[in-house]
C-alpha cells in the first residue's frame, strides 16, 4: 500500500482545492499509518503549489490600477510623453486642443488608460504603449520599453572588435547588414585604414538590398496590420528572394557578420550579376503590383491619409530620422547629405512627402525602394574589380589556403581569432543611413583589443518617440496604423 | 589620442581641408577647449557651461540632437584630453548635427563621480528624453529637471547602473534559471 502511495505523481491537477479533496478521499481509504506519511508529503506539495501560484516576475505588480488610487509618480509615468513636450508643441500636435479641451480631460476619471502589447500581434515585437482614451479617441500615450533588454551594450565592452560584429548583427534584425555597416565603418575610422574600391561597391550592393528586404517586408506587416493579408503574403514574397542570395553570398539568411572590420568576408559567388538582375527587376515589377493592391485603393487611403500627422519642426525637435522625417518634408538622407562609401558616385534621389501623414510614410518607403533598384543597378554596372578586403594581416585573416603552407599566415590568423588587433586610443562616431533612420555608432578605444564603450544610436529608439505626437487625437484603430508606419524594431530599441 | 588628423571622407564630403573650428566662429563657445580626431570637432565644455553651449550650437545651425549617451572612464581615467580639461570619472556624450552645415559636432562633458548630476537639453531638444533616461539607467547619471527621470530598459526595481565600470558581468544571477517548470 505504501509503495503504492510513494509512487503517485506529486501533482495531480493545477487547482488546490480540488486536487487535496481526490487525495483526502484517497487517504480516507488507507490505515493511519501511512496518513501521517502522505500528509507530511502533501503538506510540502501545496507549498510548492502555493508558491507557484505566488509567484511574482521581477517587474512587481503588472496591472494598472485606477486613476485615483495610483500615486503622483506612476501617474506621471502612465501619462504619456506628450505630457513632457513643452506646452505650444503639445498644443500644437492636437487639433482638437484648441483652448481647454486637452486640459479638461485630465484627471476627471472619464478617460481610460489600457495597455497595447508588449504582447500584441500589431505592436511588431514587445512593444507596449500605454493609451489614455477618450471613448475611441487616444490623447495620452507612452511607449514603454526594454522588455527584450539584453544588455548588448555591455556585452560589446568583452568581445574583440573581430568579434563585435556577431554581437551587433542582431539588434536590428530586419537589417543586419546595415548593422555590420555602421560597426564596421567605426571601427575603420578608429583605425584610420582605407578600403578596397571593390569592397566599398559590395557593401553597398548587400546595404541596398537589405534596405529593399527591410522595407517590403515593413510594406508585408503594415499591410498585415491594415488587414491586406495578400500584402502580406507578397511582401514575404519578395523578402525571400533576397534571402535566398544573402544565403548564397554570406552562409547565412539573417545575422549575417559579412561585412566586417576590414572588408567583407567573401567575394561575391560566380554569377552573382545575374542573380541580382532578376530580383531587382522582379521586384520592378512587383511594385506595380502594391502600387494596383494599396496606393490607389480607396480603403487603404481612408485609413491612412491625414492620420498620424507629423511636421518638420517637431520631427526635427524630436530627432526623429528616416522615413519619418522626410515624409514630413525634410530632405534629409545620410546617403545623399553626408555621403559614405561612394554613394556620391551613383545616381539617385531623396525621397520626400508633403503632409507627414502616414501615407507619406507609406509612399516614402515604397519609392525608397525604388530607389534602391536604381543604385543597385548602376552598382551592377560600375562593380569594380579587386580586393574584397584590406590586404593588412593583422585586421583580415589571410586566405584559408596560405595557412598549409605559411607559418607566418598561421601565426596571423590565431593571433586575429584569438586576440585581434589594436586600435588606438581615442573615440569615434559613426553614421549611416539604415531603412529607419540615421544609425550610429559611438566607440570609444583605449588601445586594448576590445572597445572600451560601444553606443548605438538606434533610429527605432529614438523615432518611438514621436509615437505620443502621432497618436495624439486620433482614433484606437488608426493608432495600429501609426504605429506600424513608424516601423519599429524592438531588438533595436532595446539591445 | 588627440592629434590634428586631417578629415576623412567618412563622415564628412568637404573633409580636404580640415573644418573651421565652431569655437574660433561662435562668441559664446569663447574658452572652451576644441580638439581633432579623425576629421570630428570635439568640444569640452565645462559642466557650468554645457547648456549654455549647447544653446549657442543650436542657434547656430545644429536643429538636431543626434545622439546622446555618457561614458564610465573609471577604468581608463588616463585618457588624453586637450589642455585646461580635467578628467572626470564620467562623460556625457552629446552629438549634434546642423542640417545646412552637413556637419556633426561632438561635445564632452565632464562628470563628477561624487555628484553624477547634469542639467538637462530636454528643453532644447525634446528628442533627448529618451537618450537621457537610458543614461540615468545605465550609468546612473541624473539630469536636473527632466520631466520623467525613470528608469527605460531596466526594470523599475532593479538595483545599480549596468554600463557602469564597477558593475560587474554576470553578477546578477540568471533569473530563470532555477525557476520549477509547470510540473
Amino acid at each position: 500500500m505504501s509503495d503504492e502511495m510513494d509512487t503517485r505523481p506529486v501533482a495531480k491537477s493545477w487547482i488546490p482545492g480540488e486536487r487535496g479533496e481526490q487525495d483526502r478521499d484517497a487517504i480516507g481509504a488507507a490505515d493511519d499509518a501511512v496518513v501521517v506519511d502522505v500528509d507530511a508529503g502533501d503538506a510540502v506539495a501545496d507549498e510548492e503549489l502555493e508558491r507557484l501560484f505566488e509567484a511574482e516576475t521581477s517587474e512587481g505588480d503588472q496591472e494598472l490600477t485606477l486613476v485615483e488610487e495610483t500615486d503622483e509618480i506612476e501617474l506621471l509615468i502612465e501619462r504619456g510623453a506628450i505630457l513632457r513636450l513643452p506646452e505650444d508643441a503639445a498644443i500644437a500636435v492636437d487639433p482638437a486642443s484648441q483652448g481647454d479641451a486637452a486640459d479638461a480631460h485630465f484627471g476627471d476619471g472619464e478617460t481610460m488608460i489600457i495597455n497595447l502589447g508588449p504582447q500584441h500581434p500589431s505592436t511588431h515585437g514587445v512593444l507596449r504603449v500605454m493609451l489614455e482614451l477618450q471613448g475611441e479617441t487616444v490623447l495620452r500615450s507612452k511607449p514603454v520599453v526594454g522588455y527584450l533588454h539584453t544588455g548588448m551594450e555591455k556585452t560589446a565592452e568583452e568581445l574583440t572588435y573581430v568579434q563585435g560584429a556577431t554581437n551587433v548583427t542582431r539588434m536590428d534584425y530586419l537589417s543586419p547588414l546595415n548593422n555590420e555597416l555602421a560597426w564596421s565603418l567605426a571601427v575603420e575610422k578608429l583605425l584610420d585604414v582605407e578600403m578596397p574600391a571593390r569592397a566599398t561597391w559590395i557593401r553597398m550592393l548587400m546595404s541596398e538590398l537589405n534596405r529593399i528586404s527591410s522595407h517590403v517586408m515593413w510594406a508585408a506587416t503594415n499591410g498585415m496590420d491594415l488587414a491586406s493579408t495578400t500584402m502580406m503574403i507578397f511582401g514575404f514574397r519578395e523578402r525571400e528572394m533576397i534571402l535566398s542570395f544573402f544565403e548564397k553570398t554570406t552562409g547565412l539568411r539573417m545575422n549575417h557578420n559579412y561585412i566586417r572590420p576590414g572588408g567583407v568576408a567573401a567575394d561575391l559567388p560566380d554569377g552573382w550579376e545575374d542573380d541580382v538582375s532578376v530580383i531587382v527587376d522582379t521586384i520592378a515589377g512587383r511594385l506595380d503590383e502594391y502600387d494596383e493592391l494599396l496606393t490607389g485603393q480607396p480603403i487603404f487611403r481612408e485609413r491612412t491619409e491625414g492620420v498620424g500627422i507629423i511636421g518638420p519642426d517637431l520631427a526635427l525637435a524630436m530627432s526623429a530620422t528616416g522615413p519619418i522625417l522626410r515624409a514630413s518634408g525634410v530632405p534629409w538622407d545620410l546617403r545623399k547629405s553626408m555621403p559614405y562609401l561612394k554613394y556620391d558616385e551613383v545616381d539617385f534621389d531623396v525621397i520626400v512627402g508633403t503632409v507627414g501623414d502616414t501615407f507619406d510614410r507609406y509612399a516614402v518607403r515604397l519609392n525608397e525602394v525604388r530607389e534602391s533598384i536604381r543604385i543597385i543597378r548602376q552598382v551592377v554596372e560600375k562593380m569594380p574589380a579587386g580586393d574584397y578586403k584590406v590586404q593588412d594581416k593583422k585586421i583580415t585573416p589571410p586566405p584559408r589556403a596560405r595557412i598549409d603552407e605559411s607559418m607566418e599566415a598561421l601565426i596571423h590568423h590565431f593571433k586575429l581569432y584569438t586576440r585581434g588587433f589594436e586600435p588606438p586610443a581615442g573615440e569615434v562616431y559613426a553614421s549611416i543611413e539604415s531603412p529607419r533612420g540615421e544609425l550610429g555608432c559611438y566607440i570609444v578605444s583605449n588601445g586594448s583589443n576590445k572597445p572600451y564603450r560601444m553606443h548605438w544610436r538606434g533610429p527605432s529608439f529614438v523615432n518611438l518617440q514621436s509615437v505620443p505626437a502621432l497618436l495624439r487625437g486620433s482614433l484606437l484603430a488608426d493608432a495600429i496604423a501609426i504605429l506600424s508606419s513608424v516601423d519599429p524594431v524592438l531588438g533595436e530599441v532595446d539591445r | 589620442m588627440v592629434d590634428e588628423t586631417t578629415a576623412r571622407a567618412v563622415t564628412d564630403p568637404t573633409s580636404d581641408d580640415v573644418p573651421v573650428s565652431l569655437v574660433a566662429e561662435l562668441g559664446e563657445l569663447a574658452g572652451v577647449a576644441v580638439a581633432f580626431f579623425r576629421g570630428d570637432e570635439v568640444l569640452f565644455p565645462p559642466r557650468e557651461r554645457y547648456v549654455a553651449a549647447v544653446a549657442a550650437l543650436k542657434a547656430a545651425g545644429f536643429v538636431m540632437c543626434s545622439d546622446l549617451c555618457a561614458v564610465d572612464y573609471l577604468t581608463h581615467m588616463d585618457r588624453v584630453l586637450p589642455d585646461g580639461v580635467t578628467g572626470e570619472r564620467f562623460e556625457i556624450v552629446v552629438n549634434l548635427l546642423s542640417h545646412s552645415r552637413r556637419r556633426y559636432v561632438r561635445l564632452r562633458v565632464q562628470i563628477p563621480a561624487d555628484d553624477p548630476v547634469a542639467p538637462t537639453l530636454f528643453y532644447l531638444y525634446p528628442g533627448v528624453e529618451n537618450m537621457e533616461r537610458e543614461v540615468y539607467d545605465l550609468f546612473g547619471i541624473v539630469f536636473s529637471d527632466h520631466p520623467d527621470m525613470t528608469r527605460i530598459l531596466m526594470p523599475q526595481d532593479w538595483e545599480g547602473h549596468p554600463l557602469r565600470k564597477d558593475y560587474g558581468v554576470g553578477r546578477v544571477p540568471v533569473q530563470f534559471k532555477e525557476a520549477p517548470g509547470p510540473r
